[in-house]
């Protein structure tokens, strides 16, 4: 047994040894950060303990910006990210024919650079002395004057962000709902259909409630990507997402670690701090609406 | 008879509602269809298109019927894209071998041996798949910098060969295979990792390549760490090596190359994808994220 134990611990060795340094370490070492008043990297000295960091970063406008625009990208792409893509597997498990080529098409954004596909996105979007773009081509079809959707005004950029977001996380949540559809007992359909309910009413009977579990892992874990958007933003506003006035959570903490603003270990700590707490409020209020509301 | 042909009438109707409905599904399926590959299509025509050609057109056109592989060429020459895609395949290649090792031996520790603290360990192991990246992103950056890895690949690869969640998966799958086969090799006098080697990943071999190609396209994707990491463009991965194009590649704004390298960046993955759908498919469904 003696022997079997430590050979046990020789297979674990490395997975133990890389998640305590890079996981666990980080993990404690993060917070002291975010205590650590006054911090000078270069010296490794602070002045105090304290909840400075927080206050500094919570009245800081760069954090407050990059929070409202977490927020309304949080509020608009997950309910609709997740209806079409409930609505796009109801069509899709309705047809046979050439199913499965839908399938790849749409599951294509998925192994896509969301760097390189961004910049396609940008140059669709953008207005520049020499041309309007493709986009304002067709607005300007329906007599729209074009809107510099890029470095325009806000609400453009803001919809174009949601737009990518939306195009980026539609393939992961088509393929669970698609397989979550497919995976719903034929009987329930048949008996139905033998007491003649109509298409609608079985849909929010019958459908709905046989794939809530999965409706709602798509939600939980479409809210805790949407909260971490970064390169989405970067894809499309550059690096500099501050002067952009798009910069998000998680952006505002790289920005204060590295890069031009950057050497700011303790904010940048104080605010992944704040973000975790966000992510896992939201978590369990789904995690509690969820256990309400899943028929299963 | 008047009842038979009010059936046949009923018949006709629910019919041609059907097709009705199909018409309409097929519609709105090919629109979004149409709106998932517009892009690709768009990055391509761009990238043929030749500079002057983009530049001139102040409405731009649908089709180019002068298409041109100049802006390929300038991609590989006046940046070092090439560079970018080498230090991305090998950073990819590494990082999913070595990882492929680490996930294995403790999967199979937790599947296969027993141990004082093992459902401790295991959950404990659990338990840290709730750590969101972002926290620990900054002591591991202050840590790989205190060590002098930043510009190296040991300092790319060293955070992401571990993974709590793919070990997971692994040692769900290795626990399926019958504990007979383990005392039958054992009365034969096979050693564990001769067993490991022989039996387990052969009989898992499903698992474990939709586990690899998984890691493949997050490492071909990765650009958070990559970009806190290199400031030197020798070690750009593509994602950053695209950004730099972006802010200060070709001189003015050269549209058209920055599409050729889109395309070259985009190629591999989506080869890699079209040979292993079926797999990629299944593999995300049961262990994706990124949504």
């Amino acid at each position: 047994m003696d022997n079997n134990n430590k050979k046990a611990w020789l297979y674990l060795l490395p997975a133990v040894l890389f998640l305590a340094v890079f996981m666990v370490y980080p993990l404690i070492d993060v917070l002291v950060y975010s205590f650590e008043e006054g911090y000078n990297s270069a010296s490794q000295t602070y002045l105090g303990i304290g909840a400075y960091n927080y206050s500094y970063v919570l009245h800081d406008p760069y954090f407050l910006q990059a929070m409202k625009n977490t927020f309304i990208l949080v509020m608009i792409t997950v309910p609709v990210s997740t209806m079409l893509a409930l609505l796009i597997s109801l069509g899709l498990s309705s047809i046979k024919p050439l199913r499965d080529l839908y399938q790849t098409i749409y599951f294509l954004p998925y192994v896509t650079n969301t760097l390189a596909v961004g910049l396609v996105f940008m140059i669709l979007f953008k207005k520049t002395p020499y041309t309007d773009g493709l986009i304002n081509l067709m607005l300007a079809w329906f007599g729209s004057a074009p809107v510099d959707f890029i470095d325009g005004p806000y609400p453009a950029k803001l919809f174009v962000l949601c737009f990518y977001t939306v195009w980026v996380v539609l393939p992961f949540k088509i393929l669970i709902l698609t397989s979550a559809l497919a995976s719903v007992n034929r009987d329930y359909y048949n008996a139905a259909r033998v007491d003649g309910t109509s298409k609608f009413r079985i849909f929010c009977r019958i459908t709905v409630p046989m794939i809530s579990p999965m409706i709602f892992y798509l939600v939980i874990t479409g809210f805790i990507g949407a909260f971490k958007a970064y390169s989405d933003a970067v894809a499309l506003f550059g690096t500099d997402l501050n002067a952009a006035g798009m910069n998000t959570i998680v952006g505002y903490i790289y920005d204060m670690l590295y890069g031009d603003s950057g050497g700011y270990p303790s904010y940048a700590s104080a605010a992944a701090v704040i973000l975790f707490a966000i992510v896992l409020t939201i978590t369990c209020i789904n995690l509690l609406v969820s256990k309400k509301h899943v028929h299963y | 008879m008047e009842n038979h042909i009010n059936y046949n009438n009923l018949q006709k109707n629910t019919k041609r509602r059907g097709t009705v409905y199909h018409i309409i599904v097929y519609t709105l399926l090919s629109v979004w269809a149409l709106i998932v590959l517009f892009p690709f299509y768009w990055m391509i025509l761009t990238s043929v298109k030749s500079y002057g050609s983009y530049n001139a057109e102040y409405i731009p056109a649908f089709f180019t019927l002068s298409p041109t592989l100049q802006n390929y060429f300038d991609a590989f020459t006046t940046v070092p894209l090439l560079r970018y895609l080498v230090n991305t395949l090998i950073f990819t290649l590494l990082t999913t071998g070595i990882m492929m090792v680490v996930i294995t031996l403790a999967a199979f520790a937790f599947a296969r041996l027993s141990f004082r603290g093992k459902d401790l360990v295991f959950t404990l192991f659990l338990s840290l798949m709730m750590i969101p990246n972002e926290l620990v992103v900054i002591t591991n950056f202050v840590t790989i910098t205190d060590w002098g890895m930043r510009n190296s690949f040991l300092g790319l690869i060293l955070p992401s060969i571990t993974s709590v969640f793919y070990i997971y998966l692994l040692k769900e799958n290795f626990a399926q295979i019958p504990d007979e086969l383990y005392y039958a090799a054992k009365v034969d006098g096979t050693s564990d990792l001769r067993y490991l080697r022989r039996v387990m990943i052969p009989i898992c071999k499903p698992t474990i390549v939709t586990v690899a190609i998984l890691k493949v396209i997050e490492c071909w994707n990765s650009y958070v760490w990559p970009r806190l990491i290199t400031d030197n463009p020798n070690y750009y991965l593509v994602s950053n090596g695209i950004q730099e194009i972006r802010e200060n590649g070709f001189g003015r704004e050269n549209i058209p190359a920055m599409m050729a390298a889109v395309v070259v960046i985009s190629v591999p993955l989506i080869v890699l994808f079209l040979i292993f759908r079926k797999k990629i498919m299944a593999g995300v469904s049961r262990g994706g994220t990124k949504g």
